[in-house]
């Protein structure tokens, strides 16, 4: 492989980049102490994490004398423009399910109130 | 470089791999349970490109664009069952 050492140093640069940051967001979706801040970790660093490792892999191929390649970019994209939507529907489905938040929320979504425990959950009762 | 990167970019992700099964065996509710399959898929992903860095191939590629679809199928279809109990009426 002919690749110009600065370009070399820079797919390196993105790989490493792109694998810290997703073992970041999966070490907050198994860390985090409540469904709702779980939600922040994969969602936006894993997303970030793995659109780094893309780019890092079409600069490799793409300069590497088989012409541009299309996968990746395709696979980026789809990835940018679904995870937002993905993460959407699963914040609603929780708050439709009422998933406890942690108990020090300030701010609490709109009749999850940890205090309130008894009312909420008989609500939750009847919509079911 | 990128030799001596790969091989530290793969044991990130494999740890990130194994960060998400915890979650989806364990995960107090089904969202957990969910949120870590469609975070898996994400991962898994980046695996196969960084596996097919390694091999040298692009033919691989179409297999991680297939399981981008299906993983966000899936996802919005079970989340979308837990909020109505149907997906397609």
């Amino acid at each position: 492989m002919t690749l110009p050492f600065w370009l070399e140093a820079l797919i390196a640069a993105l790989l490493l980049l792109g694998a810290i940051v997703a073992a970041l967001g999966s070490l907050g979706l198994a860390r985090m102490p409540d469904f709702y801040m779980r939600l922040h970790g994969p969602t936006k660093a894993c997303t970030l994490g793995v659109g780094c490792t893309m780019l890092g892999s079409l600069l490799y191929f793409s300069f590497s004398g088989e012409g541009f390649s299309v996968q990746e970019l395709l696979i980026t994209l789809f990835l940018f423009v679904t995870a937002p939507v993905s993460a959407h529907m699963m914040a609603r489905a929780a708050l439709h399910r009422r998933v406890r938040p942690e108990e020090q929320t300030r701010l609490p979504p709109r009749g999850l109130d940890p205090s309130q425990e008894p009312e909420s959950d008989s609500s939750g009762a009847s919509q079911r | 470089m990128i030799d001596f990167v790969l091989p530290i970019a793969l044991g990130l992700f494999s740890l990130s791999l194994l960060m998400n099964l915890y979650r989806l065996l364990k995960g107090p509710d089904v969202l957990d349970r969910i949120l870590g399959l469609d975070t898996l898929n994400i991962n898994a992903i980046a695996v196969i490109v960084l596996a097919g860095i390694y091999m040298d191939s692009r033919l691989i590629f179409e297999a991680a664009l297939l399981i981008a679809l299906m993983g966000f199928v899936g996802t919005v279809a079970m989340s979308q069952y837990l909020v109505r109990g149907d997906v397609i009426e």
